[in-house]
């Protein structure tokens, strides 16, 4: 008979502590798109620089200038490796600023182009960039229009960064707002979601998933006036990039009061990406897509939203993957393919991949 | 991914659901071993969905969660010395040490990386030469015999800068703690079907005679832990008290016989420290007398860290299935992810952190209000 573990095991120990202080500095999370994103802007940007436009917190800033209406956004881009399937750091950048103003229902015209390189990178990398850069604004009807080049000591960089930024008009009676998701609005998403994020995994950690996943990079401006010719009123876009779906979902949730609540079985997710994320420990809800939008809509123009969808090489696959609900104001909640349910919340930082 | 969806099928389950109604006349309390399991239960609903008289107690078996606080520290303070490139799986990053976590020192300049594998962390010893590269060798039988093939390798390779900051711990001494603690209401197991991937099940006839306790190999899907579920239940209705392994296509009895070797010959068995539990003899794994040079306690000279832990948390209570999650009163208040008390809160695998995520409101029932997923695509 062994010895008896009541002896050395002392409930009244049974605690397991440690508060976890607030970062004082910055942390990877902080560039996931999450919460700690949120905070960063709560905390940070936001009191610096005190305006309501910014306040909005929206993909791109909407602005009435000279009798016009602009939208007007920028982003960075410091994808690793700088060449996936799918794409390269070039056509993400450009096709990256000209969805954040397609989201707010504009149409992109012009972009900007500003490259921080580090020293020793090869100029024929460099080239293949600005010419994906080139070939991308082609096709997304937009003209780079003005940029600036900066180098880095080496060991100061990786590679190559760059920062895009864009402006492009909103066509009258258009307004595309996170706070205007109302209950009975039917949630689209316009494709498979996850591709691009498991497509960046797969080469930077050299894992391979059965099948080659190819990134969605894709410019979206040209669906997005599509779904507005047949319903000008639609309510909220939004592209799930960084925390995914679940991410945008969230912030539409709590930027409207409204509640979002997700079929599981109705959510496209692809084999591959199933697959890797089962192998991974992530949620097919958090990974980044970069080619993707999901849209609130109106119940009366779902239908003609979707077929118009349907008919776009970028929305084919579109499907309605839930609603806008009264209940759980501010929460995603997901009906499981079992019958059960549960709350989909806005990622902390990044997924981290899980041990076993 | 049809073969998981097989294991997804709504259909099976409510079949099996029926069963379990049907079968179980009285309570009967039953603990998922394992993490994963938990994360599985609460993502799908499957608790929500059993009868009244079944209810799950979650275990331990998050490998994140126990590994105690004095390793934590001990992992900080090798992270942040400027020669160590030091490697982890990509939960424990977020776990706190007694006042920070790897994501701080990586924040602070340590040279952090997350790896999928600790052969990756050995191949990042080839490359960088000039650097010590340390894998951070956490877990339970499942992720053991990998590690052990690391170090393994690094010696025959005479690689003299990449070590192990071993934590390992083992399931059957765990469960002998929870079924001799006084409080356990615990009258069968799932038990971990990776874990008996590895050790195959003789370890357990033993425990399930003693303690009178069926436990039943589970997996990970759906339907899995609904078929080990509707196993104990029928065990429990019988007064029997057995090893039956319900993940087959997994789990042979002998488990995996070249990695238990490869375990035998790199770890010896050794006393634990679980965090929030406590000391468990025997209930893990350190480097045996041959690999101890790849010790990075000894390597580091940190094997003299201690660390007090204050009791605020009850995540002991929550990892020996005292309690629930949602019975500590900091729970969603003082401790979310963002702030977490304790480890439980923290992991992917976490009870805690489960309950946090997909439980914190009271969602409505949703059987048969559920929209068909083509009723919501008109233009199907």
């Amino acid at each position: 008979m062994p010895e008896p573990l009541t002896d050395v095991v002392d409930p009244a120990a049974w605690t397991c502590p440690a508060p976890l202080r607030d970062q004082p500095v910055v942390v990877m999370g902080h560039g996931g798109g999450g919460a700690l994103s949120a905070e960063l802007m709560e905390h940070v940007f936001t009191p610096a620089y005190g305006n309501s436009t910014l306040a909005a917190l929206t993909d791109s800033a909407v602005l009435e200038l000279g009798g016009a209406r602009l939208a007007f956004s920028t982003d960075s881009y410091v994808v690793r490796p700088l060449f996936f399937p799918g794409g390269c750091l070039g056509d993400l950048a450009v096709n990256g600023t000209v969805n954040d103003l397609a989201m707010s229902g504009a149409r992109p015209a012009f972009l900007s182009a500003a490259f921080v390189l580090e020293e020793g990178v090869e100029l024929a990398v460099v080239e293949r960039i600005a010419r994906a850069m080139g070939a991308a604004s082609e096709a997304a009807g937009v003209t780079i229009a003005t940029g600036d080049t900066k180098v880095v000591e080496s060991g100061h960089g990786d590679g190559v960064y760059v920062t895009t930024a864009g402006v492009g008009l909103v066509p009258a009676g258009v307004d595309i707002r996170p706070q205007r998701a109302r209950p009975g609005d039917v949630v689209i998403v316009s494709g498979p979601i996850g591709l691009h994020g498991v497509a960046i995994m797969s080469v930077r950690e050299g894992l391979e998933f059965g099948v080659e996943v190819t990134s969605d990079s894709a410019p979206l401006a040209d669906l997005v006036a599509a779904m507005l010719a047949v319903a000008p009123d639609v309510h909220v876009l939004r592209d799930p990039t960084r925390g995914g779906l679940a991410a945008s979902l969230n912030e539409i949730a709590r930027a409207s009061g409204t509640g979002v609540r997700l079929s599981e079985r109705a959510v496209p997710v692809p084999d591959a990406v199933a697959n890797a994320c089962g192998f991974l420990g992530l949620d097919p809800l958090y990974v980044a897509n970069e080619g993707r939008l999901v849209a609130f809509v109106p119940p009366s123009a779902a239908e003609e939203v979707l077929a118009a969808m349907r008919a776009h090489p970028h929305g084919a696959e579109a499907v309605v993957i839930g609603e806008c609900v009264a209940e759980h104001p501010g929460m995603v909640v997901v009906a499981t393919g079992l019958g059960g349910t549960r709350v989909v919340d806005l990622p902390l930082g990044e997924q981290l991949p899980r041990i076993c | 991914m049809k073969y998981i969806d097989e294991f997804n099928d709504p259909e099976l389950a409510r079949r099996l659901l029926d069963e379990i109604r049907t079968t179980a006349t009285r309570p009967w309390a039953l603990m998922e071993v394992c993490g994963g399991q938990t994360h599985s239960i609460i993502r799908h609903g499957i608790d929500q969905l059993l009868p009244e008289q079944v209810e799950l107690i979650h275990g331990p078996g998050c490998p994140v969660c126990v590994t105690p606080l004095d390793v934590i520290d001990k992992a900080l303070e090798i992270a942040a010395r400027p020669e160590v490139i030091f490697c982890s799986f990509g939960d424990m990053l977020r776990v706190p040490g007694t006042d920070r976590d790897l994501f701080r020192v990586k924040g602070e300049g340590g040279d952090v990386r997350v790896v999928y594998s600790p052969l990756d962390a050995l191949e990042l010893a080839r490359r960088n030469p000039d650097r010590q590269v340390v894998f951070f060798a956490i877990g339970f039988e499942t992720t053991a015999p990998a590690n052990a093939m690391a170090v393994h390798r690094a010696r025959r390779e005479g690689l003299g800068n990449f070590s192990l900051l071993v934590s390992h711990v083992r399931v059957p001494p765990a469960i002998e703690a929870i079924m001799t603690a006084p409080a356990c209401r615990v009258q069968g197991f799932l038990a971990a079907g990776h874990v008996c991937s590895v050790m195959g099940t003789a370890e357990y006839p033993g425990l399930a005679d003693r303690f009178g306790v069926p436990i039943v190999v589970t997996g990970f899907e759906p339907l899995d832990i609904l078929e080990g579920i509707r196993r104990t239940v029928r065990q429990l209705e019988l007064g029997e008290h057995r090893v039956e392994n319900a993940y087959p296509r997994a789990v042979r009895d002998d488990g995996n016989p070249a990695a238990v070797r490869m375990i035998e010959e790199v770890f010896e068995v050794t006393d634990r420290n679980w965090r929030g539990i406590g000391p468990i003899p025997a209930s893990g794994w350190r480097l045996s007398e041959a690999f101890r040079a790849y010790d990075a306690e000894h390597r580091f000279d940190v094997a003299g860290i201690r660390t007090e832990e204050p009791a605020e948390c009850r995540s002991g209570e929550v990892l020996q299935g005292l309690i629930k999650p949602t019975e500590c009163a900091a729970f969603g208040t003082t401790c979310t992810p963002r702030t977490p008390l304790g480890a439980t809160m923290v992991s992917s695998e976490g009870a805690c952190a489960a309950y946090y995520l997909y439980r914190r409101m009271n969602a409505p029932a949703t059987q048969g209000a559920r929209p068909a997923a083509e009723e919501m695509n008109p233009v199907a």
